[in-house]
């Protein structure tokens, strides 16, 4: 980064790095779930396509480690992989394992969307390094939202509709905990840091998204986020932490 | 003997202009636009580096290179290779001789925008094939070998090809 560090108080340091911290692992999980179609999707093109997103979103991963890191004066690499399953602060949408293909079809189309409306409000977030980063993800991020738009229209429309409805449903309550309130998320909102509050987003998401869903979905009901929406964690993710963290497991001492 | 600054950046951005880039080799690093800027005191040369995406695997590989290039000129005792989203990379960076030798090696170059924005319209299946012309061509897969290309078919020559992604 190139911007000098801004002055932060105490407060307003803690807050940011929670909230770099839930985003930086919803993109992580997530990417390391579709990182499993790599060599199985279900048709060429879909192999393609599912691993150069998980790339991508491994590498904003990265990014929002490395805006932690020089925050908190830590170690990116440690962040992402010296962390116990339970430290991890993504939201719960991102604890169940990829599931069949309408499964990760249906949690990345709830994934984009979401991330659309919270990269658009991060883009004019005060901490300026945030805000030039999530000006660029947006442009990578188009990407990635019009590709899931296409897979859930596909799929509503053709052989896949039965199993694309369970998953919506099935995945639409842990969806919500995307805006799930944060620790400090006040003093974020005050300092411009977080310039809507994750309550404003959540709604600016269900007017997008119902319109959509409720062609597929009948009767979807109405969800909210929970208060534990970013702390709950699974026994797929605890699977999943241990295939992550293993090659680091496995010589902890090594310089790569 | 006193040489300026400014001859010294320009020394350092013609030294840039022969590094390819590592993914796609026909065009170099000033062509692809990554280079944001050059400057050079005392103490360092920095240079700031604008990745075209921010999970480009190569970004290791060019801040190395850029090292080594600069390192090697021996204008100050350091060389910094900073990553930078300001201004973010869009791919109207590439430069006009750049798009010719993306064409050359078979790579349509990315549309040229008319917004500033990237909204769905702009993301439109427009490319005009790199082999013969033609722009009865249609999109395969927004989504190709690196995090950068797109994937399209000529209808005319029958030809696949890829797109430097537009961004």
């Amino acid at each position: 980064m190139t911007a000098a560090p801004p002055i932060l108080d105490t407060a307003a340091r803690a807050a940011l790095a929670e909230l770099l911290l839930s985003i930086a692992d919803d993109e992580f999980v997530i990417g390391f779930w579709d990182s499993e179609w790599t060599g199985i999707a279900p048709m060429l093109e879909e192999d393609v396509a599912t691993s150069s997103i998980a790339q991508d979103e491994i590498g904003h991963a990265k990014a929002f480690y490395e805006l932690l890191a020089e925050l908190t004066d830590d170690d990116p690499d440690r962040i992402a992989y010296g962390r116990s399953a339970d430290a991890f602060r993504h939201a719960t949408l991102l604890n169940h394992s990829r599931g069949d293909w309408a499964f990760s079809v249906a949690r990345r189309y709830l994934y984009e969307t979401a991330d659309a409306v919270r990269l658009a409000a991060l883009a004019r977030s005060s901490h300026e390094p945030l805000a030039l980063l999530a000006a660029k993800m947006r442009r990578e991020e188009t990407y990635h939202l019009l590709h899931a738009d296409a897979w859930l229209r596909r799929l509503a429309d053709g052989a896949g509709r039965q199993r694309l409805i369970q998953a919506i449903v099935r995945l639409w309550p842990d969806a919500q905990d995307l805006f799930a309130p944060l620790a400090g998320e006040e003093k974020l909102v005050r300092d411009g840091l977080l310039p809507e509050p994750m309550a404003v987003m959540h709604r600016t998401w269900q007017a997008n998204v119902r319109p959509v869903l409720d062609l597929v979905v009948e009767a979807l009901p109405d969800a909210a986020p929970s208060s534990n929406g970013r702390t709950r964690r699974s026994e797929d993710f605890a699977w999943l932490h241990g295939e992550m963290t293993s090659v680091v497991r496995s010589e902890e001492a090594a310089t790569w | 003997m006193v040489i300026d600054a400014g001859t010294r950046e320009a020394r350092v951005w013609d030294e840039l202009s022969r590094i390819a880039d590592p993914e796609i080799p026909a065009i170099s690093l000033v062509d692809l636009g990554v280079i944001g800027s050059v400057d050079i005191d005392d103490e360092r040369v920095r240079v700031r580096l604008l990745p075209t995406f921010i999970g480009c695997p190569a970004i290791g590989v060019m801040q190395q290179q850029i090292t080594e290039v600069v390192g090697g000129m021996g204008l100050a005792p350091r060389v910094d290779v900073e990553i930078s989203f300001d201004p973010p990379w869009t791919s109207e960076r590439i430069t006009p001789n750049g798009r010719e030798r993306l064409r050359l090696s078979g790579f349509a170059p990315p549309v040229i925008a008319e917004t500033d924005g990237l909204d769905e319209l702009s993301v439109l299946p427009i490319a005009e094939c790199p082999y013969c012309g033609s722009r009865n061509t249609s999109l395969d897969n927004p989504f190709g070998p690196t995090l950068c290309r797109a994937i399209y078919h000529c209808a005319d020559c029958r030809q696949p090809f890829e797109q430097f992604k537009r961004i």
